[in-house]
């Protein structure tokens, strides 16, 4: 087996990528063929579904934003060589800060209520994270296993707390009463308070918000000390305890980092577009997140562009069921799981075949 | 609580403990071998989802049975390829299997039955029944024997094939040649390798037969504890077994006594919705966490310790 390393950086941050994109998609028409539908008007569909208007756009982003937070979340604790798969953990248990603080402070102004809520969110989730952060750090448990744990652990805990404590009395759906101090309007009620008409979705300004954390993101992990120290563990515990780095204390705030970042989801959801704690709310976004992150290579920038084609996917996958109700909307699930084998676990499965052409173009 | 509900409980318990020691053997063979598996999940999935399906095509649950190990033996060989050939992160295999499963099964079954994933409800004749030896009805009518006898013997031929796979697997694991291998590959994979044994070979065998066992275990969520498939039939199992194997720190014996211990809590939450103690309502959510719960705290180190196998989760490499 050849080093790694000797394919030109293009081929590595751009062909291998987009090949391993294309045989997944590719995977993906196959299941659409065996279904007895066409690829090629399913993919239109999908297309026109989310780009072919400004709704479609609107909903894209407003998915996107969730995945941009989730996406985030692993990548940051990757960068630390943690696997965090909590994430839709995290972000379940930070819908209970949300709610709290947005139910609790009600007597306080929206201007107050609002970040607190926010920030009750991300702590919630950082609390979530940085216990199985402790547990690796301190006690050595392995952290893809106590995040899967506490993922369950979450998914009890927060049914519990829905349907006995958040729940009003006499209320058959299980969620909690409207959020009405911290809520956080759409554009479209944006819109309308100074006469613009914005296409009813649930898009809110929370995308600020996430589009500010991934800069936030990348100038943490390579602006800072601390981001240096991030990936130094990441890269080579040993050399990291040789500078001085004590990885414990390092794992941990990885941890709570990517908790806080994966929590800040509940602020798109529970602070806006559900506008209450609702059950089991964060749909499996969190491990969107893990598609996210490798699909942008770990990078914000790469996450970002990443989470707006899983938006898609989400959109157009929505009105493409609407359309062809044989195609279920599960579709979207299996591109993920796609997605996830070919271009994280298959990831180098092209490499040597592409360092035979080019070693063989280089003589 | 009510005391006449208990032979129910412990019938229930053996039953609810089935997927879980057949996935938790799965998981064990795979482990031992130093591949880890997340895909349990998915794999239970799959088979549940196939052998519905061919039980209702077939009219027989015995191809449904078939085909629920083929499915599923085909996906730990995908499993199996990124983690052995492609020397891929088998965290992130795990994952995608599991995603995969539940997109795939939804997918296909929303498409030949149109019911949301549902596949058609199966007949007794094409499910896997207790078995129905002669004299069981006069044996459960006795008095208090009968109640014993029925909470041991009122199951399906699933529930003693994942019984007797406890003591095969141990015995495979710790006396055989291929078992000491096996193990050997799982710990130190450089020397089995010295020694001109496959690696990639003995872990592949290790990857099927991990198949094998989630088949059966989808199979008979599917085929016998329900009459159909719907969609995440499984349910968290997988993951349940995983921290089973845990709990018994990658050895057989163990992982049956954990299996029995989750499976009861299971019971346990199904028949005590709503149990009292004193004045304090128990929530179901309570047994529900509880498996997970007590698989942190024993990783924490604070209930004994828990070693996996050495080279699990590491690809072998040769030329290192």
């Amino acid at each position: 087996m050849a080093a790694r390393g000797d394919l030109p950086a293009w081929v590595d941050i751009g062909v291998i990528p987009l090949l391993n994109l294309t045989i997944a998609l590719v995977v993906a028409g196959l299941v659409v063929v065996i279904i007895g539908e066409n690829p090629f008007q399913a993919l239109s569909i999908m297309l026109n579904g989310a780009l072919g208007s400004l709704k479609g756009w609107s909903y894209m982003t407003y998915y996107a934003t969730n995945f941009i937070f989730t996406g985030l979340a692993v990548a940051v604790a990757f960068h630390a060589g943690l696997f965090n798969i909590g994430g839709e953990g995290q972000a379940y248990v930070a819908g209970l800060g949300a709610a709290m603080a947005g139910l609790g402070l009600e007597f306080l102004p929206w201007w107050l209520v609002i970040p607190s809520a926010i920030i009750a969110s991300a702590a919630f989730g950082a609390f979530w994270a940085w216990v199985p952060g402790y547990l690796q750090a301190k006690r050595g448990s392995h952290i893809v296993i106590t995040t899967i744990m506490f993922n369950f652990i979450a998914l009890s805990l927060m049914s519990y707390l829905i349907n006995h404590v958040f729940r009003p009395l006499g209320k058959m759906s299980v969620e909690s009463r409207a959020i009405d101090a911290g809520y956080i309007p759409s554009f479209r009620e944006l819109g309308r308070m100074i006469g613009i008409t914005a296409p009813n979705t649930p898009l809110n300004p929370v995308i600020f918000l996430a589009l500010m954390s991934a800069f936030g993101v990348w100038y943490l992990l390579w602006r800072t000390k601390l981001g240096y120290e991030i990936r130094t563990v990441g890269a080579n515990m040993d050399a990291a305890v040789y500078a001085g780095i004590r990885p414990q204390r390092i794992i941990m705030i990885t941890m709570a980092i990517s908790g806080g970042l994966a929590g800040l989801l509940a602020a798109n959801e529970v602070l806006s577009a559900q506008h209450r704690l609702v059950l089991e709310y964060v749909q499996g976004a969190g491990f969107v997140g893990i598609a996210v992150a490798l699909m942008g290579r770990n990078h914000p920038f790469g996450i970002i562009l990443a989470a707006m084609l899983f938006g898609m996917l989400y959109q157009g996958g929505t009105e493409l069921s609407f359309e062809r109700p044989l195609i279920s909307r599960d579709m979207i699930v299996v591109i993920q799981g796609l997605v996830i084998l070919f271009m994280g676990a298959l990831e180098q499965a092209f490499r040597p075949a592409l360092l035979r052409y080019f070693a063989r173009a280089g003589d | 609580m009510d005391l006449s509900l208990l032979p129910e409980i412990l019938s229930s318990t053996i039953r609810m403990s089935v997927p879980l020691i057949l996935a938790c053997l799965a998981g064990l063979w795979s482990e031992r071998s130093g591949i880890v598996d997340i895909g349990l999940e998915g794999k239970m999935l799959v088979g549940a989802f196939a052998s519905a399906c061919a039980a209702a095509y077939f009219q027989s649950a015995w191809m449904g049975l078939l085909f629920a190990i083929v499915i599923s033996v085909a996906m730990s060989l995908v499993h199996g390829y990124a983690s052995i050939n492609q020397r891929g992160n088998q965290v992130v295999s795990g994952v995608a299997i599991n995603m995969l499963a539940a997109g795939l099964c939804v997918v296909l079954g929303n498409t030949w039955y149109g019911e949301g994933g549902r596949t058609p409800a199966l007949a007794v004749t094409m499910r896997f029944m207790s078995i129905d030896f002669p004299g069981h009805d006069a044996l459960f009518a006795m008095p208090v024997v009968g109640a014993i006898a029925k909470i041991f013997l009122d199951h399906s031929i699933l529930t003693y094939v994942a019984f007797a796979m406890v003591p095969l697997s141990a015995w495979a694991l710790a006396k055989t040649r291929f078992g000491l291998r096996l193990r050997a590959v799982g710990e130190n994979p450089q020397a089995v390798d010295t020694a001109g044994i496959s690696v990639a070979k003995l872990r592949y065998q290790a990857v099927i037969i991990a198949g094998i066992l989630c088949g059966i275990a989808g199979s008979f969520l599917a085929t016998s504890l329900s009459a159909s498939f719907v969609r995440d039939m499984s349910a968290g199992r997988g993951f349940m077994a995983l921290a089973a194997l845990i709990f018994a720190n990658w050895r057989a014996w163990p992982a049956l006594f954990a299996c029995l211990l989750f499976g009861f809590l299971q019971a346990i939450g199904n028949f005590l919705q709503g149990a009292h103690l004193g004045s304090f309502e128990i929530p179901v959510q309570f047994f529900n966490s509880l498996p997970y719960v007590m698989t942190v705290v024993l990783l924490a180190g604070f209930i004994g310790k828990s070693v996996p196998p050495k080279a699990s989760g590491i690809p072998y490499t040769k030329d290192r």
